[in-house]
């Protein structure tokens, strides 16, 4: 196929994914306001002392960007494999890992972008400066498409997999922890004065990599998924 | 055009078929017959490229399948059982998504077109979801009609269907035998296709 065809079809798979989610915005909602609920458990659960909270801050934001995309993942995959559209996606005539990138950043457009918009106010909320919500929006900006594609390899394997939803869980959140402690270490360190770039380029470079290998294992997965 | 050679079809401990042999040149139809459960869907998936054979294998245009997956893809076109539609999008979209999908962007009126030949004119732009069976089963249909694939692999096409519409899609069989297209189905209904070359497979005789 010409690349023309391959760019016109990674176009209609994004666009189709955004439609659904447009139509479906009860969905989306709901892991908005469970990243929002989450954290503003901490302050009623921890202490409310600001010296604390601001502490806290980073870890907490992070954990439940991390908590709040592992309840979008199971969505990715299993309507598309439910109604048959993703035997179709098999089908096509084009290279199945750029598809499948066109449905991760339509998930990431959906369920992670909408974190790092949030984030600032949910670090108001925690006591941060100005300057660390700066870098923690910088830090979400690199960590969440992580997130979604490494997401999307477990989605894809767990399909059609009775309680998958925690077994995603199992298998992604171990691969998420580099993410989590780069993505919170930047933070930290530019709280302690410290250099946080080194933080932030080990982040830039996850992303990277993840951008080019993941798409050909989720590909792999959901063929194996589908027979 | 299309061969298989000593297929084998196992699903967990199940040995479906096995030794299967068969060759579809231009302009021929595949008629596969079978109970339930005798594998029809298998054999389907299978000369789709869904499933991997456990023995032997598939060959298009005297290459194994796997090893040409998107030169193989631009010519097949496969309805399954799940009609490969989102309940949520209307038929309009759907159609013309799934066009774009397969990297040939077409016009609006193409689209609307032919939906109103499949018999959904006025209804283009309801959501799927508050279509009928057959209105939804038609609206995967109306990829036949766009199709410029060879090969048209259909696991029972005629569900749900009224018979005005089962008429109609064997009569866009028979169109595109004639322009030498290939085509595979599996159905439990009596239709009558009026094709040149027909070659019939009961499943249930195969060994297993």
């Amino acid at each position: 196929m010409s690349e023309g065809g391959l760019f016109t079809a990674w176009r209609a798979m994004l666009v189709r994914d955004l439609t659904l989610a447009m139509r479906r915005r009860a969905d989306v909602l709901t892991s908005l306001f469970f990243f929002i609920i989450v954290v503003s458990l901490f302050p009623l659960g921890v202490s409310p002392e600001m010296a604390m909270l601001r502490g806290i801050a980073p870890g907490v934001i992070w954990v439940a960007a991390l908590l709040a995309t592992m309840l979008s993942l199971g969505r990715m995959f299993s309507d598309d494999h439910q109604d048959g559209s993703l035997e179709q996606m098999l089908l096509l005539p084009q290279s199945l890992s750029v598809l499948v990138l066109g449905k991760v950043l339509a998930h990431w457009v959906v369920s992670g972008m909408p974190l790092v918009l949030l984030s600032p106010l949910l670090g108001m909320q925690l006591g941060l400066a100005a300057d660390a919500i700066g870098l923690l929006m910088l830090t979400l900006l690199l960590g969440t498409p992580v997130l979604s594609l490494i997401g999307a390899i477990g989605a894809a394997l767990t399909l059609g997999v009775r309680g998958g939803g925690v077994l995603v869980s199992l298998l992604v959140l171990p691969l998420y922890i580099p993410v989590l402690i780069f993505g919170t270490g930047a933070v930290d360190a530019s709280l302690g004065g410290m250099d946080y770039e080194g933080h932030l380029s080990l982040l830039g470079a996850f992303l990277v990599i993840a951008l080019l290998s993941t798409p050909l294992a989720t590909a792999a997965a959901l063929r194996i998924s589908v027979e | 055009m299309l061969e298989v050679r000593d297929l084998e079809c196992v699903r967990g401990d199940h040995r479906l078929f096995s030794g299967l042999n068969f060759c579809l040149q231009a302009g021929e139809l595949l008629y596969l017959r079978g109970s339930n459960g005798s594998g029809k869907t298998s054999l389907l998936r299978t000369v789709c490229g869904l499933l991997e054979p456990s023995e032997g294998e598939v060959l298009w245009r005297g290459k194994n399948i796997r090893v040409q997956r998107d030169e193989y893809n631009a010519e097949l076109t496969y309805l399954g059982h799940l009609n490969g539609a989102k309940g949520e999008l209307t038929a309009f979209e759907n159609l013309r998504l799934s066009c774009a999908l397969s990297g040939a962007a077409v016009s609006a009126e193409t689209v609307y077109e032919a939906l109103e030949r499949i018999g959904l004119g006025g209804r283009e732009d309801l959501p799927m979801q508050v279509l009928s069976q057959g209105q939804k089963r038609r609206v995967a249909l109306a990829r036949l009609l766009l199709s410029r694939a060879a090969l048209w692999v259909l696991d029972e096409p005629f569900t749900a269907l009224d018979v005005g519409a089962v008429g109609q899609l064997a009569a866009l069989i028979e169109g595109h035998l004639q322009k030498g297209g290939m085509a595979m189905f599996t159905t439990h209904q009596l239709v009558e296709i009026g094709a040149g070359a027909v070659q019939e497979i009961n499943l249930d005789k195969v060994a297993a």
